[in-house]
């Protein structure tokens, strides 16, 4: 094969696994992307129950509630403008706090309660997601050293 | 007076940096020997600063030195020894300066061993690596001091974060720097390659060793902090798909390609620009690694606190870094020219298609990992990509890469016979379908992914048995006779196979787990038993428990399978004393085939407690696969040609006979 055909060759095996690569990508993004929601944006668009999302916001003070099996635990999650009752059944992260930074993913339940199949850890109790602290700083209660 | 020796010595080997990243560049533009020396004696000086530097920072970690403040954030006087010393790396600043110790000590090795390199090309080499340590060091110095003072010095320290206290992760920031810092040699070779306008075999003979090396560190680093997820955050998992995990498979993706285009450049001269592009990408993306991981502008359940203005910092130095070795390349790649001619189907081709493929998976993780990001700086929503969107990409394209790995080393050099490959591996083949088959209606869920996986991860372990039994002629001649050519066959093959092999291990390991787990959580009392994956679970009141630093709960976890005890588990939630914080730790009882996995949680108050208990079928495989893959690049590290190297240049490298 002369060296023009073969880099012909080779450039179209590269730009269909890179086509056929870039398909799967937006195909896959396009059904699997999680979107953040502030409790605000959850009051004001009621998104529905098929959708899997993410909220985040700070654990409100005095929420935590053990249900009656034990395992399942409900408490709010505030972004000091709305409030979203969560309820999560399984063991909860080592740094999970009353008072807290918490991202949790999962569904909008039809009673309006947000029923959260994961809790996402942190490793660092000063740690506070960035989406928490925009969605904290859109309600206007943001101080900068908050996540310190 | 310790700590102000460190700070003084870092700031000398800044300047050796400084020294070493130009005055060898010049003498390699003049010709001037002396200036051309000046970079090992620079290099090795640099290395032996920085390292005082660290044993500084280390010294006064073990004597609880707290007049520093980096020393009072994370240590505390009553923390095991080893805790001690490991905190050094558990927090920013300390670990930026593993980074740089680690840079230095490469540049030295490469000025110690590099006695058959050019002598342009060493100054070249070492100027880069200098320029490198000199971003860090200045990076270091000038936003994270780890020689801060504090006055007046506390009584006591604030302890280091209580899950990192832990000996798999005590070890994975050493052995992922190893890898991500390993890197840098051979993007340093790119670079100065690319200077001197000339690749060519011995230049890939010489670049293979430092990206072998720096591969298998990166491997083990990876299995480790992968293995320190699985057992400490008690979830079960080995792999989130999260940012930072994401963050250290990108380089190894782009170096594991590195590692099989430098073959085609060494015997068959071809591939030369692709091979300089790789090795810049794949150092690059480690730096970006570190700047995902440093920065926090990405949530990630493996996020630690940070400071936005030393991302910024990160990010400037990798624009210059990759932007600068980019456009360099852009410049003089051209010139590069392209070496041995070969047909589509043959090793060469193979080799492509596998490069191919792994630059197509980075390009997926990196579109997955920073689409949020980009979606978030143009002012759109705020989004997160998780696992689902990898297994609709990720996992789908590397199928035909595993399936490809098989063939590769069955095709000849230059022309391949794609057909007479196939027969030999009829056998192999039709095994591997029966697996399949077999499994498919076994799997209760995911079948189809249980089907292929396991098919393939069969087809992957008997193809490289095959191959090496092909190559040793066994049973072709008396055995006897196999075993001295199994002997006699060079290390790199071995390595190979062991490598190749390892694939179909760990992916069996994954399917294991993704296909099988058993997850059960539930509210135990002592007294009371449970059903979970055939097992009666049963445990007795958690017992207090006084750790060095810590009070612990343990609890007396007992799984009977049929009346026979099959495992005693011993989980402890811990709380640390002078956190508070609490860690869960999870035990774990392996036999070769599963793991029995449980967490304790917290109390009821009414005589129950939480438990969360795993059954994980083929777990110890993921890391007993990623284990053999490093010890392949080790074996393959050995080989005689590697260490004695191509000390003389050939005008035109004479083609090699197919291994």
């Amino acid at each position: 094969m002369k060296p023009k055909r073969k880099r012909l060759w080779l450039l179209l095996g590269s730009m269909g696994a890179f086509a056929l690569a870039v398909t799967l990508v937006l195909v896959a993004l396009d059904d699997n992307l999680v979107f953040f929601h502030s409790p605000t944006q959850i009051a004001d668009k009621k998104p529905p129950p098929t959708q899997r999302l993410r909220v985040g916001g700070l654990v409100a003070p005095g929420s935590v509630e053990k249900g009656s099996d034990g395992l399942t635990t409900t408490f709010v999650v505030t972004d000091t403008r709305a409030n979203l009752k969560v309820s999560y059944r399984g063991q909860l992260p080592d740094l999970f706090r009353e008072g807290q930074g918490v991202v949790a993913e999962g569904t909008l339940g039809t009673d309006g309660v947000f029923l959260a199949r994961e809790i996402l850890a942190k490793h660092d109790e000063t740690y506070m997601p960035p989406e928490v602290a925009k969605a904290l700083k859109d309600a206007g209660h943001w101080k900068k050293d908050a996540g310190k | 007076m310790i700590p102000e020796v460190g700070h003084y010595a870092l700031v000398l080997a800044m300047v050796l940096a400084l020294a070493q990243g130009t005055l060898p560049l010049a003498g390699a533009a003049k010709g001037d020997p002396g200036l051309m020396e000046l970079g090992r004696t620079a290099a090795l000086a640099q290395a032996a600063l920085t390292l005082l530097s660290f044993l500084a920072l280390t010294w006064a970690y073990v004597v609880s030195d707290f007049s520093l403040l980096n020393v009072v954030a994370n240590s505390h006087s009553s923390k095991p020894l080893l805790y001690k010393i490991t905190g050094v790396w558990g927090n920013h600043e300390g670990s930026m300066l593993l980074w740089v110790l680690i840079l230095a000590l490469f540049g030295a090795a490469v000025a110690a061993f590099g006695a058959n390199l050019p002598t342009t090309l060493r100054a070249r080499v070492l100027a880069v690596q200098g320029l490198i340590g000199l971003g860090f060091h200045a990076f270091i110095l000038f936003t994270s001091n780890p020689f801060d003072r504090l006055d007046p010095a506390p009584f006591d320290g604030n302890d280091l974060n209580p899950i990192l206290q832990d000996p798999g992760l005590a070890f994975h920031p050493p052995l992922l720097y190893l890898g991500y810092v390993g890197l840098s040699v051979s993007f340093s070779f790119a670079v100065a390659a690319l200077i001197e306008g000339r690749v060519d075999a011995a230049w890939a003979r010489w670049v293979r060793p430092w990206t072998l090396a720096a591969w298998c560190f990166l491997t083990l680093g990876i299995a480790l902090g992968s293995w320190w997820a699985y057992y400490e955050l008690g979830w079960g998992g080995f792999w989130f798909w999260d940012p930072v995990e994401n963050a250290s498979l990108m380089p190894w993706l782009l170096a594991t390609a590195l590692l099989h285009s430098a073959i085609v450049t060494e015997k068959r001269d071809a591939l030369k620009s692709w091979t300089v592009l790789l090795a810049i990408l794949a150092f690059s993306l480690a730096l970006l690694g570190t700047f995902l991981v440093r920065s926090g502008v990405l949530t990630s359940v493996h996020a630690f606190a940070q400071d936005p203005a030393r991302g910024l910092y990160i990010l400037g130095f990798i624009v210059l870094v990759a932007g600068g070795g980019l456009t360099l390349y852009a410049w003089r790649a051209p010139k590069l020219a392209g070496g041995g001619l070969f047909a589509p189907i043959s090793r060469e081709g193979g080799l492509i298609f596998n490069n191919l493929l792994l630059a197509v998976l980075t390009v997926v993780v990196f579109l997955g990992t920073l689409y949020p990001l980009l979606l978030d700086a143009l002012g759109g929503d705020k989004v997160s990509v998780g696992p689902p969107f990898y297994a609709a990409t990720f996992i789908p394209l590397s199928f035909p890469l595993l399936a490809a790995v098989v063939f590769g080393p069955l095709l000849a050099w230059k022309r391949g016979d794609i057909l007479g490959a196939s027969r030999q591996l009829a056998a192999v083949g039709a095994v591997a379908i029966a697996v399949g088959v077999l499994i498919s209606f076994v799997a209760q869920r995911h079948v189809t992914l249980a089907a292929i996986g396991c098919g393939l991860s069969a087809w992957l372990i008997l193809g490289a048995i095959y191959e090496l039994a092909r190559r040793i002629k066994l049973f072709e001649i008396p055995v006897g006779d196999s075993l001295r050519r199994l002997v006699g066959l060079p290390r790199a093959s071995i390595g190979m196979t062991i490598a190749h092999a390892s694939l179909g291990i760990c992916t069996a390991g994954i399917i294991g787990v993704s296909v099988w787990q058993v997850e059960t959580i539930a509210l135990l009392k002592p007294g009371d038993t449970l059903r979970h994956a055939g097992f009666e679970v049963s445990m007795e009141t958690p017992r207090e428990i006084d750790g060095p630093n810590f009070v612990a709960e343990r609890g007396r976890i007992t799984f009977k399978r049929d009346g026979q005890v099959a495992a005693v588990l011993e989980p402890e939630r811990r709380i640390f004393k002078t956190t508070r914080r609490q860690t869960t730790e999870a035990a774990i009882k392996t036999t070769l085939l599963a793991d029995i996995y449980a967490t304790l949680g917290e109390s009821d108050g009414k005589g129950g407690w939480t438990v969360r208990l795993y059954h994980n079928p083929l777990a110890p495989w993921i890391w007993l696969g990623a284990a053999f893959c490093a010890l392949g690049g080790f074996v393959s590290l050995t080989d005689r040609r590697l260490r004695v190297g191509a000390p003389l240049r050939a005008r035109r490298p004479a083609a090699q006979p197919a291994e």
